[in-house]
């Protein structure tokens, strides 16, 4: 089957705040871009709640996606006469960088944590299901669209497309520590991408890094330690991700304990009851998540009224640092101190870990997992970017764990009622701080 | 509080000792492929499905001194031992947690070399293909660890095998 897609007659371009402009000038991606599974990207934040720490932070899924698309359209048009690339990937690389994000749905990270989906099942159900998307792709070639799909997946048999998208270093990461970086307004975020594009040298199953880059390579590593603690890591982001989850635990165990909502939540009913179809999936994103919050605001059920006042008002939840292997022994104490006061500790008094974020650091190669960054050496030997910079070699391999106990600081503050019991949680919980 | 750890744990009392990262990260895949409630969040690399989500739950783990972490270095590369610390297990007593019957069947998983058991989890990854089409991705994406149509035939088996003996723990 011959592909019924050939060039525009005239170059589209997206103004673009991270890279000037994103250029299109192949009708596939043009096509893709229309469908409507594309445009639900723009009513799905990138950061999910972290404009609520950092106001500029409404960029979207969307903006992200062409962003990743137009720094793999750069890789490739470097890459394309070069050994190891098979220019005939070319359009598998821009749609699969394109449609990277596609499963992700509203508030992804915490929908996942508490329906236990996976965005990446999503976007394969998408890119292969009776949707817009599939069809576009199908105009290529009966079999693109499974090509797209596994290169999402990470399974598909070139793995140097796949590493293009998805490795230490690939189009996904530096479009959105830049994006990230812009949007929050921090200053930290950013590093010479243009540098780095042009030392990437593509190898049999990975993009390697002249030596010569190296730095712009080590700023990139930076980039991403410090956007790590101090935008994806943020404490209050993390409050906000800890009572968004508890309203959609609360609101789900109401559903199964047939409560009656003032307003039936029917685009909830299928993900309550673990049958989401794709055509119920893709109805959702954030515009319908936050009406229900407005409205489950008016509901009898105290608990669900009282976290989405919380959510939509900002009034988070605060924390204190904690060590659960030194104060392990008072928190049977807590969480009975808590049931006393009337407040479940269930939904109240929350642990949140690193281990529950969806980021991470640069590891050098010991995982045995995932390949390192190479930098390329002048006598044609690979290095692992550790081993050859110090700035980098310093900030790989340390703590980078913490617990955070989250509570209603508020609640605890007022003391019209169960003074006593008030007092004794808020000294245990200071007594957390090390 | 902090339930997903304390089954981490548990894993750890019920085998005694886990050889690897590799061999963790696959004995939880297969685990939660099997239905037992492990939540950790899984995608395809280099050696099969891999959690970053685990990974790091571990270090912190190791961090807070639940679980015993020994590297120790082998021909080429790094091994790490796992087992569960006096703290740990104190941690694990007081949350209260209990893991569903998986005993012997998680050390009948953990009684099996790594390789093996990244071929297990490779194929229970694809296990929506068809038999041939496994076979293709494992010769494909799985080139460098020659595996056999024999070896295949062995973790079909050995999966078969786990079911069954789910259903019968469970019933």
């Amino acid at each position: 089957m011959t592909s019924r897609y050939g060039m525009l007659e005239e170059e589209k371009v997206f103004k673009d705040p991270v890279h000037r402009y994103i250029h299109v000038r192949d009708e596939l991606i043009w096509e893709l871009i229309g469908t409507k599974e594309f445009q639900r990207l723009r009513r799905i934040r990138q950061l999910g709640t972290t404009f609520l720490t950092f106001h500029g932070a409404e960029h979207t899924r969307f903006n992200h996606s062409l962003g990743v698309y137009e720094i793999m359209r750069r890789i490739v048009e470097n890459m394309e006469k070069r050994e190891h690339f098979d220019p005939e990937e070319r359009l598998v690389c821009l749609s699969s960088a394109l449609l990277h994000d596609v499963g992700h749905g509203p508030f992804s990270h915490s929908f996942e944590k508490v329906f236990h989906t996976d965005h990446e099942r999503w976007s394969r159900e998408i890119i292969l299901g009776d949707t817009e998307i599939n069809s576009v792709l199908r105009g290529m070639s009966d079999d693109f669209p499974k090509k797209v799909a596994d290169v999402i997946a990470k399974t598909y048999q070139n793995k140097l497309v796949v590493s293009l998208i998805s490795s230490q270093i690939d189009a996904d990461r530096m479009d959105y520590l830049l994006r990230d970086a812009f949007y929050t307004g921090v200053s930290y975020g950013n590093f010479d991408m243009e540098r780095i594009l042009r030392v990437m040298r593509p190898k049999e199953d990975q993009a390697v890094f002249k030596h010569s880059g190296m730095h712009a390579v080590e700023d990139y590593i930076m980039s991403r330690y410090q956007m790590y603690w101090q935008v994806y890591f943020h404490p209050v982001t993390r409050s906000a991700e800890v009572i968004l989850s508890k309203i959609l635990h609360r609101a789900k165990h109401l559903f199964e304990q047939n409560y009656s909502f003032m307003d039936k939540p029917k685009h909830f009913e299928s993900l309550f009851s673990g049958k989401i179809t794709l055509e119920d999936y893709v109805k959702l994103d954030e515009s319908v998540i936050l009406y229900y919050f407005q409205e489950w605001q008016e509901e009898k059920d105290p608990i669900l009224s009282d976290l989405c006042q919380r959510f939509m008002d900002r009034r988070l939840f605060k924390y204190v640092e904690c060590d659960p292997s030194v104060q392990m022994k008072v928190w049977p104490e807590l969480i009975q101190l808590f049931g006393k006061i009337g407040f479940d500790p269930n939904y109240y008094l929350v642990i949140d870990s690193s281990s529950d974020l969806p980021y991470d650091f640069y590891r050098p190669g010991e995982e045995e997992e995932r390949l390192p960054i190479h930098l390329l050496m002048p006598n044609g030997d690979l290095r692992e970017l550790s081993r050859e910079s110090d700035v980098v070699e310093a900030i790989s391999g340390k703590k980078r764990t913490d617990h955070k106990l989250y509570f209603p600081q508020d609640v605890l503050e007022d003391d019209k009622t169960f003074p006593i019991e008030k007092k004794q949680i808020l000294k245990l919980l200071t007594s957390q701080e090390g | 509080m902090l339930q997903e750890h304390c089954k981490l744990l548990a894993v750890l009392k019920e085998t005694g000792e886990i050889v690897g990262r590799k061999k963790l990260q696959k004995l939880i895949y297969i685990a939660k492929k099997l239905e037992f409630p492990f939540f950790e969040k899984y995608q395809f690399h280099m050696f099969g499905p891999y959690s970053e989500e685990l990974n790091l739950r571990v270090e912190e783990m190791c961090h807070l001194m639940f679980v015993e972490e020994v590297k120790e270095k082998k021909a080429g590369y790094y091994q790490y031992r796992y087992t569960l610390s006096q703290k740990g297990d104190e941690f694990l007593q007081l949350s209260d947690y209990e893991l569903p019957k998986t005993k012997e069947i998680l050390n009948e998983i953990n009684s099996k070399s790594s390789k093996f058991l990244e071929l297990v989890s490779t194929v229970l990854y694809f296990e929506d293909l068809t038999r041939k089409e496994v076979e293709e991705k494992v010769f494909t994406l799985k080139a460098k660890q020659n595996y056999t149509i024999e070896d295949i035939t062995e973790a079909y088996e050995f999966i078969e095998n786990l079911r069954k003996q789910t259903i019968s723990a469970v019933m």
